[in-house]
């Protein structure tokens, strides 16, 4: 039995998106290939890699494994969504200071993996880093300049919080 | 090394060039990109390591016309990869040498419809005998590649002397033996191998790759597509980790997408999954290390007897240069009168082996090193005490008999080793601590060497060309083949352009990588991008300021104003505004590549790196619970880039020790998926302090030497030191499971037991 | 990514009601996705053989954790992000907040559902353990009603249970007991994070006087569905915690756990480590309990 296409409507970085799909394509698909949203990354397709993390209903999500049908009315954020007024996210800046990126394939979905972690743990430890960051890979770097930028990265938004 | 102290770009940590593209997810990867009308590619393989090919079956229950189906009788030039030689061919013809070796390609307009049709295509066989290990090729009962000789299944072999070894066993107050193997390592790269081809009459053909040497491939696709070098073009696009894998592997996936493209006249997009990627493509060789080392009562190193034998796999690909650097390795940062080294590649029907950060040396500096914890043990010495009395110094001589010209601080980093490690205070806490808890703790180290750039004449049969220009709209651009994969070509390349003309990090950019528009500085691999490629650059920043100043009156003490206000009178002159360097070898270089004797690399990164590991007695397995790297890689062009590819390469040599065992189920690769081929996560690896000391080499960019392979040498072997100091058990194997240490520890309880009773 | 999403029919149902009616109308035909975390899985290396699919994600019915005077009720649709933050599950139950914070990672949390862990059937999953050791139940329901079994009855074989093919995990219910309790959880795994279980070991116990008067062990990755390990129990309960009573305890569990080789690991391995664990959950046990 084949489907037919599914009229699905979610908000995507803010923005309302209608795509017609079949239901049980996968949410990372419908971001790139009918969103054209890129950024978001596929690096094994089994939940494993978390490249191509996004935030779902202010949850972390591995959309390689959402269904399409899933999201019907949804607020999604992934990692073109991260900038603030045009301007880089502390994160995406202490990353490029600290050397968080280095291939960068990874790099999208640890951006919004810790954006996640920060938005319910602003001054997380290293161990608590290391958990909120355990579903993505990097190869490149060893994580620690991951940690680097995370921690930095909070710390700039405090200092931020604090001048406010 | 003159002018030091001023330099105002190189040394500091300018942020990476393309960083802004990748945390905006603005970067475009090869799956990123689409062409007008593209269609999709996929690859029908073998599903057993050796046979011939009798009948090829087109399920008719699909719809055929669909798809456009490409196999070896559609290759225009020649059926090879042009490699070193050119064995492995583009398409099985006739007889297949390992699982998963493509066969036959179809592409069809829907990506989502290719896996039925997979599915749809069967193969008869005939199976032959297949050869899956080193000691199966090594009885050549079975030739599987080369003459049916005793040179049979060889892919190459050295053999190398220096003094005489058989002269001094009987000497020796004592002589050590010892077997250690390594398994074969996966890259793992997070971006899988993908490419994009479009083909035209009249252009030729155009390939877009995640890969790391543009030039390999398209000589490549010179062969396979008969076409002059005018009417290849290949564009390296943003590339998500490569760490070797994508040295050779892009060349076959290029012709792959190239057929196809040819035949359905219109572009192809090959991107494999991860599952397909980790069972077809490259990795790292296995290798068996034998040392027979004799040693005076001082613990001096009197003559060492190396053997390796390492695993190619079916094909040649890189192997020969891979066994090159795993024998000039092998001795270690030891200095010994009297060695003999004989090194020999096998040829099995598993996945072709090749290139992987290290090539080679990882290998043959777990072997040594492992070894050398044994001979002080033998010799009753420390593990830092037998290595000093041993190393190498400037004046002595390797091996190859290449003398030490540049500067040897062993002694230095081992004494910073062990001081930022506290080795000895730790050494004794864990004696202390380890009987009365069940986690047992323990400290090693390693010490070792990695040449930097290609192995003896290799650069300058390369003849590297790189250079710079200046547009129109007054940026310069960085104009070479290197290509970036997340080491940093593109910030280092341009740091040192900016310091060699004197202006800003901001006005200098890399061309794009396209063999249409950039000369061929050779490939991206060996340590070689920073000294090498580096001091291309830093040449021809040089040459074209003299020629600003002769030309077009550049003065004294100019701005970057003045730069390209004179750059402008030049390109008034002259047309444009470039300059090009050509490799000059450094001066007293020599190699006999024959007897391989003289100098194996123009300079050498040095290294002792120590471990910390818990070995868990109830569960049997081992952490690395904290690790420190002390390096000598010349000058450091960019303090955060270079420690981030320390890390990085701790992390891949952590990996290696503990993690990641490929498993092969009559040569294919049974744990193909992400779940079951285990690489540290962020909750496994530790903290890694990173040090440096610095001595400007004169033949390196800016007193630049080689960094991104050294790291993945020393993590091995220091942890599996670590752990036998830990839990006094001799492990000489790796990937280290713990259902290995299971093995060792409980059979050895159960021989006590025994001895006891 | 090898399957075709177009080779499947999935839809979302209205209520619970309309996907009861629809599972009892073509028994068998219908897949239900929770999270999706085993079913996409499957998708994605073309291994995934049902053909219609219904989904089951956010329905209410399914989605709550309630807790009563007696029980503590988890929906068959609660996350694993929901029960490792639950403020009752983390006082009463800690073995299971516990082993949900070690289910993959964050972003797996936040889609894996409990219902899907079981109903999935791998021995090597991991709430299982726990939910055995706190004597859980579990209910299903169908478009006839619901009934409830005891959760160590559930698991009839390798991927085999008593689940119909027209009933759905309702809920898991956990009795609720205020007394102090000795536990123990542990997970022996590839690495860190991100690790399918290798070997697990739960437990719980009160004892007095050196001796186990009450004692519940469960295991995972040692037999082809997850383990209550009722022989060891009854070889510890009421039985003073010395030499010879932890030898018998050893052979009664190697007398009911069937481990085997695969990818991840080795029979001997298992059978060996499920052993340590064991030990190491009695020294607690003989180190906490009061004489
Ligand atoms: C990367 C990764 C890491 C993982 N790590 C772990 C780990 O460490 N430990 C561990 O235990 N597991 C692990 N898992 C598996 C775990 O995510 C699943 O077992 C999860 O709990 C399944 O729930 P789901 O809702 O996602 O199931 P789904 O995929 O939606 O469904 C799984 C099965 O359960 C059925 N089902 C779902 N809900 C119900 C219901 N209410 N009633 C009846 N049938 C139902 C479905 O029909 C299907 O057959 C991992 C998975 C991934 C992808
Ligand atoms: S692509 Fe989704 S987790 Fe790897
Ligand atoms: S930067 Fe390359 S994988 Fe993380």
């Amino acid at each position: 039995m084949s489907s037919r296409q599914f009229a699905i409507q979610f908000t995507v970085n803010g923005q309302s998106a209608r795509v017609e799909a079949p239901p049980l394509k996968r949410l990372l698909d419908v971001l790139r290939e009918d969103l054209g949203l890129t950024g978001t990354k596929e690096g094994c397709g089994e939940g494993e890699c978390g490249s191509c993390s996004v935030r779902m209903n202010g949850a972390l999500v591995n959309s390689c494994l959402v269904p399409i049908l899933q999201v019907e009315g949804s607020v999604v954020e992934t990692v073109e969504g991260l900038t603030v007024d045009g301007e880089l996210h502390p994160l995406q800046q202490a990353f490029i200071e600290c050397g968080g990126a280095q291939c960068g394939i990874c790099t999208p979905g640890m951006l919004v993996a810790a954006s996640h972690l920060l938005s319910h743990t602003p001054y997380p430890t290293v161990d608590e880093i290391r958990e909120g960051l355990a579903g993505n890979l990097c190869r490149c770097t060893g994580f620690i300049k991951i940690f680097e930028s995370v921690i930095s990265a909070a710390a700039k938004k405090g200092s931020q919080a604090h001048a406010r | 090394m003159t002018a030091s102290s001023n330099l105002r770009t190189v040394g500091t940590p300018q942020l990476r060039k393309e960083g802004v593209d990748k945390v905006l997810g603005r970067a475009k990867y090869i799956d990123d990109l689409e062409r007008e009308g593209i269609w999709y590619g996929a690859t029908v393989r073998s599903t057993i390591p050796r046979g011939r090919i009798l009948a090829i079956h087109y399920d008719a229950r699909v719809d055929w016309s669909e798809f456009v189906i490409v196999s070896a009788g559609d290759i225009p030039g020649k059926n090879h990869i042009q490699m070193i030689s050119a064995d492995q061919p583009c398409l099985a013809d006739g007889q297949v040498n390992h699982c998963d070796e493509a066969i036959v390609l179809i592409a069809h307009p829907d990506k989502r419809r290719l896996p039925e049709a997979l599915a749809a295509i069967y193969i008869d066989y005939e199976p032959l005998r297949a050869v899956l290990s080193i000691e199966e090729s090594e009885t050549q009962e079975e030739i599987i590649w080369g003459p049916h000789t005793s040179e049979g299944n060889i892919f190459k072999q050295f053999h190398l002397e220096k003094g005489n070894v058989d002269s001094v066993w009987a000497e020796a107050a004592y002589i050590v033996e010892g077997e250690y193997r390594t398994g074969a390592q996966e890259h793992l790269y997070i971006e899988n191998n993908g490419a994009i081809a479009e083909y035209d009459e009249v252009t030729g053909i155009t390939v877009w790759g995640s890969l790391q040497c543009p030039f390999y491939v398209h000589k490549s696709l010179m062969a396979v597509f008969d076409l002059p070098a005018e009417k290849v073009r290949v564009i390296q696009v943003e590339t998500g980790g490569a760490f070797g894998g994508k040295e050779d592997y892009p060349s076959i996936l290029a012709a792959h997408a190239g057929l196809l493209a040819m035949k359905a006249r219109r572009p192809i997009k090959i991107v494999y999954d991860r599952m397909e990627d980790l069972a077809a493509t490259t990795k790292r060789h296995p290798s068996r290390t034998r040392h027979r080392t004799a040693i005076d009562k001082n613990g001096k190193l009197l003559a060492m007897e190396i053997d390796i034998a390492t695993d190619g796999g079916a094909y040649a690909t890189l192997s020969s240069t891979v066994l090159s650097r795993a024998t000039l390795h092998s001795t270690g940062p030891y200095v010994c009168p009297n060695i003999r080294i004989t090194s020999r590649a096998w040829a099995t029907n598993t996945v072709p082996c090749g290139a992987f950060r290290g090539f080679g040396a990882p290998q043959s500096i777990f072997a040594i090193e492992r070894h050398m914890e044994q001979v002080a043990l033998a010799v009753g010495l420390d593990s830092d005490e037998i290595r000093r009395r041993n190393f190498l110094h400037d004046g002595d001589t390797t091996a190859t008999e290449q003398v030490m010209v540049e500067p040897v601080i062993l002694d230095t980093l081992l004494d910073r080793a062990l001081e930022v490690s506290d080795f000895h205070a730790r050494q004794s806490e864990f004696a202390r601590l380890n009987p009365l808890s069940p986690v047992k703790r323990g400290i090693g180290l390693a010490a070792f060497y990695h040449g930097s750039g290609f192995t003896g004449s290799g650069e300058r049969y390369l003849n590297s060309l790189a250079g710079i220009d200046v547009t129109t709209d007054n940026k310069v651009r960085v104009l070479v083949s290197s290509t970036e994969f997340g080491q940093g070509t593109n910030t280092i390349l341009t740091q040192i352009a900016a310091e060699a003309l004197g202006i800003g990090y901001e006005d200098v950019i890399m061309a794009p990588c396209d063999t249409g528009i950039v000369p061929n500085s050779g490939p991206t691999v060996a340590s070689r991008t920073s000294m090498v490629v580096g001091k291309l650059i830093e040449r021809a920043g040089r040459q074209l300021v003299t020629g600003l100043r002769q030309d077009a009156g550049l003065l004294d003490n100019y701005s970057t104003q003045d730069f390209f206000t004179s750059c402008l009178r030049y390109r008034e002159l002259h047309g444009k505004v470039e300059s090009l360097c050509r490799y000059e070898a450094p001066p007293n270089i020599y190699w006999d590549d024959q007897h391989y004797r003289g100098e194996a690399y123009p300079a050498f990164a040095w290294a002792v790196y120590v471990a910390e590991v818990a070995v868990d007695t109830t569960t049997y397995s081992a952490e690395v619970t904290n690790f420190h790297t002390v390096q000598e890689v010349g000058r450091v062009l960019n303090p955060t880039l270079a420690a981030g590819q320390i890390e990085g390469g701790v992390a891949q040599g952590i990996g290696y020790a503990l993690y990641e065992k490929v498993l092969y189920n009559n040569g294919h690769m049974l744990n193909n998926q992400m779940t079951n081929y285990i690489m540290p996560t962020a909750q496994d690896v530790p903290s890694i302090s990173v040090h440096f000391e610095e001595i400007p080499f004169a033949h390196g960019a800016f007193g630049a030497k080689g960094i991104g392979e050294l790291p993945h040498d020393g993590p091995a072997p220091a942890i599996l030191n670590a752990i036998q100091n830990a839990i006094n058990q001799s492990f000489t194997s790796i990937p280290l499971l713990p259902e290995d240490i299971f093995i060792r520890v409980t059979s050895d309880a159960h021989e006590q037991e025994q001895i006891t009773v | 990514m090898r399957g075709n999403p177009e080779s499947h029919h999935f839809i979302d149902a209205a209520n619970l009601d309309e996907i009861l009616a629809l599972l009892a109308k073509e028994p068998g035909e219908w897949t239900a996705i929770a999270g999706g975390t085993e079913i996409m899985v499957a998708h994605a290396a073309g291994r995934l053989s049902a053909k219609k699919l219904i989904n089951l994600w956010g329905v209410p019915e399914l989605s709550n954790i309630v807790v009563t005077e007696t029980h503590l009720s988890i929906g068959g649709g609660v996350t694993f992000n929901q029960i490792r933050h639950d403020a009752t599950i983390i006082a009463e139950f800690p073995l299971l907040a516990q082993a949900a914070s070690w289910i993959g990672s964050i972003a797996n949390q936040s889609r894996a559902t409990i219902a899907g862990n079981i109903v999935n059937g791998s021995p090597a999953a991991d709430a299982p353990p726990a939910l055995l050791v706190y004597d859980a139940e579990i209910e299903l329901i169908s478009h006839k009603g619901t009934r409830r079994l005891a959760y160590s009855d559930f698991h009839t074989g390798y991927k085999q249970s008593l689940l119909l093919s027209s009933e759905l995990v309702l809920a898991i219910h956990l009795p609720r007991h205020h007394e102090q309790q000795i536990k123990y959880l542990r997970k022996v795994g590839t690495r860190r994070a991100m690790a399918i279980t290798k070997v697990a070991l739960a437990g719980t116990a009160s004892s007095v006087h050196h001796a186990i008067t009450r004692i519940r062990i469960a295991a995972a990755s040692v037999a082809d569905r997850p383990l209550r390990l009722i022989a060891t129990e009854a070889a510890l309960l009421n039985e003073p915690l010395n030499e010879s009573t932890l030898s018998r305890a050893r052979k009664a569990l190697w007398s009911e756990v069937r481990p085997i080789d695969d990818l991840r690991s080795t029979a001997e391995y298992r059978k060996q480590v499920i052993a340590n664990l064991l030990d190491e959950f009695l020294t607690q046990i003989a180190r906490s309990s009061p004489s």
